[in-house]
């Protein structure tokens, strides 16, 4: 049976249109890229997501060709592309800059790519105005770039590089310059338009919201090496890693020891004075060793009475109140210290909140709440 | 009342040494040839009263500059040597000027140093040591001969060629400056975005290099022409008797015949021309500022 999700990255079969072999590249002493291997797929909605200087530009800059690999290959539709200047890859950037001629209209900023290919006048001028429509900039079209505000120069910049038709499109930081409001209403306009030109978009972004909010899957990157390459939620719920659970929105790492406890079940023993916690996992770990339970602060439940069937319960003071308007996040400590956070949904206004300041409560979460890892 | 004196003294500056002299420079150009210390009249005399003071006056010097065509022969000339002469800085200029702008960040302020460094030497001396490179006994020919490249010395000395060295060579960093600035400013991801787009370097180079330094480019060839066309120093030392240039027939009106009024004549003509480039150039640097608003 046809599955109706997109999801090539699960199908054996599927041929990914870009794939990275083995590639690293260093500049002089620094490595920026170490000896990664990645597949992406037509129509995918990629991100690279990572902290500044963790090589994720770089990655964009070879695929571009602005960069040469030092070793392995870079594959675009099973070629290698290294041989490739970057005026003949099939492939477009959008510059974290925007990189707009400043002498040129912003027709004429659209229709540079188009004259270069010598393509009949008409269809460089139907093109540029299929594009204008696309962004919905036709009004503007006459403007410099310096005439038009930051939200339409990333429209603009947008337009020229989805104008010659790429098979991949590069989007360095490409909301970067937008503020938050702007920046979440392009967000959703960048997929509708990824989605209606079906071409491949690659985005490198370090805000994470923006990786999880448009992308099919993210590859989270750190120090030229890919720490996990997954699905937004697979990235949210079953980190791989410290790192990415940490990296990627808000989390409590609770170090211990791990003893099996039954199948699949082991029992963490965090701290002196504090009841066992009981997590499941499938990631095996050997008696005694050391692990760390991540957990999202809003799986953890906070209450006033100790819940009777909750299979982690531990007690505290409430230290810190972070409201975010929709949601609270409680800071608790316990009595050794340790500050965990628990973040709950304000259904109810402020002035009737249940929890406040030095007020004891307990927190419990389930078997199941969080993830067991290794490192 | 500060604001007044702010804006009093460029106003001041410019009618203390621009607007006076020059008044005094065009009543002298009003005036008649005369054997007497100055040698013109008339001379201003209290007792007469300004009224018979000004009926003396004529534009009779400006009508024998149309009647002897040396002037407007040796304005043309000047204006075709400092085309020229423009145009050769700017062939020159520019590839220096791009590769600075090329050069690693830490080597730049070293090759500006090298550029302006000539400037620390007495410009005089400078034109003097190119007679001493140019002339047929000189170290060109010397090299030239020497290597095989030719069997008899090239005359260069004295004329055209050598005031087209002489010029670029001294102008040289009034275009290198101009263009550089423009060329640093020039931001590196649009060549890139250029050639993402489909453009060889080549291509790049014409459809975003060149029209973004366009400004410097203005700016350059304007600081350079406008000094040249007036240039006497250069065509008198390095130019032969053929090179004939304003500068050069200012001078003789002035020193060899003493004849002040017909020269101030000259300098008013020259002024006039140069007010023409003088104020397209002041329209590029405004168009440019606001452009960078």
């Amino acid at each position: 049976m046809q599955s109706s999700k997109f999801a090539p990255w699960d199908d054996p079969d599927a041929k990914p249109l870009i794939r990275f072999k083995n590639v690293t590249k260093r500049f002089g002493e620094f490595t920026a890229i170490d000896n990664l291997t990645l597949d992406i797929y037509e129509r995918e909605f990629f991100a690279l997501l990572g902290p500044s200087g963790c090589g994720k530009t770089t990655m964009m800059r070879m695929l571009a060709g602005f960069e040469s690999p030092t070793e392995g290959v870079i594959e675009l539709a099973g070629q290698d592309i290294a041989p490739v200047p970057p005026n003949k890859r099939a492939v477009n950037m959008m510059f974290q800059s925007y990189a707009l001629f400043p002498h040129l209209s912003v027709w004429d900023n659209i229709a540079f790519g188009l004259r270069r290919d010598s393509m009949p006048k008409r269809d460089v001028e139907d093109r540029v105005e299929e594009m204008l429509r696309l962004v919905r900039l036709e009004k503007f079209a006459k403007r410099k770039p310096h005439q038009i505000s930051g939200g339409q120069r990333q429209r603009v910049a947008l337009a020229r590089s989805l104008a010659k038709a790429p098979k991949l499109l590069l989007l360095d930081e490409p909301l970067g310059a937008l503020d938050k409001k702007l920046r979440q209403d392009t967000q959703f306009e960048l997929m509708d338009i990824q989605e209606k030109t079906g071409t491949t978009f690659v985005i490198v972004t370090h805000d994470q919201e923006e990786a999880m909010t448009v992308a099919s899957r993210v590859a989270v990157m750190d120090q030229g090496q890919l720490m996990q390459v997954s699905t937004p939620d697979r990235i949210y719920e079953t980190p791989n890693s410290v790192y990415v659970a940490d990296f990627i929105g808000d989390v409590n790492i609770i170090q211990g020891r791990a003893t099996q406890d039954g199948e699949e079940t082991y029992r963490i023993d965090w701290a002196e004075g504090q009841k066992p916690l009981t997590a499941k996992s499938s990631n095996v770990f050997s008696a005694g060793q050391t692990c760390h339970l991540a957990i999202r602060p809003e799986k953890v439940a906070i209450t006033a009475e100790r819940p009777e069937d909750a299979a982690n319960a531990v007690q505290g003071r409430v230290h810190d109140i972070a409201y975010l308007g929709n949601l609270s996040t409680y800071h608790v400590e316990l009595s050794n210290g340790t500050i965990i956070k628990a973040q709950t949904s304000n259904t109810r206004r402020i002035s009737r909140r249940t929890f406040t300041w030095e007020d004891t409560v307990w927190l419990s979460w389930t078997a199941t709440a969080g993830v067991l890892l290794a490192n | 009342m500060r604001r007044f004196f702010l804006i009093a003294i460029p106003y001041a500056w410019l009618t203390v040494l621009f607007l006076v002299p020059f008044a005094i420079v065009f009543k002298i150009s009003l005036s008649d040839y005369a054997v007497s210390i100055p040698p013109y009249v008339p001379q201003f005399d209290w007792a007469e009263g300004i009224m018979a003071f000004i009926r003396e006056l004529d534009f009779e010097n400006f009508i024998f500059l149309t009647e002897d065509d040396l002037y407007w022969k040796a304005y043309l000339s000047s204006l075709k040597i400092a085309v020229t002469a423009t145009f050769l800085t700017l062939c020159v200029g520019y590839p220096i000027a791009y590769g600075m702008a090329r050069a690693p960040e830490e080597w730049r302020p070293t090759l500006m140093m090298l550029v302006i460094l000539p400037f620390w030497t007495s410009f005089l001396i400078r034109v003097y040591a190119w007679m001493g490179i140019l002339s047929n006994e000189g170290y060109l020919n010397q090299i030239l001969l020497w290597t095989g490249i030719i069997n008899e010395p090239l005359t260069i000395l004295n004329t055209n060629t050598a005031v087209y060295i002489g010029i670029v060579y001294t102008y040289l960093p009034f275009m290198i400056l101009p263009v550089y600035s423009a060329l640093d400013r020039l931001d590196g991801s649009l060549i890139e975005a250029a050639e993402d787009l489909g453009c060889s370097r080549a291509q790049a180079f014409w459809l975003v290099t060149i029209p973004l330094s366009r400004p410097g480019i203005i700016a350059g060839c304007f600081l350079v022409f406008i000094p040249t066309l007036g240039e006497f120093v250069i065509p008198s030392l390095l130019g032969g008797s053929g090179t004939l240039m304003i500068g050069k027939v200012l001078w003789e009106e002035f020193f060899s015949n003493r004849d002040w009024p017909v020269a101030s004549a000259v300098a008013v003509i020259l002024l006039l021309i140069l007010v023409i480039p003088i104020v397209l150039f002041q329209r590029n640097q405004q168009k440019q500022a606001e452009a960078e608003q």
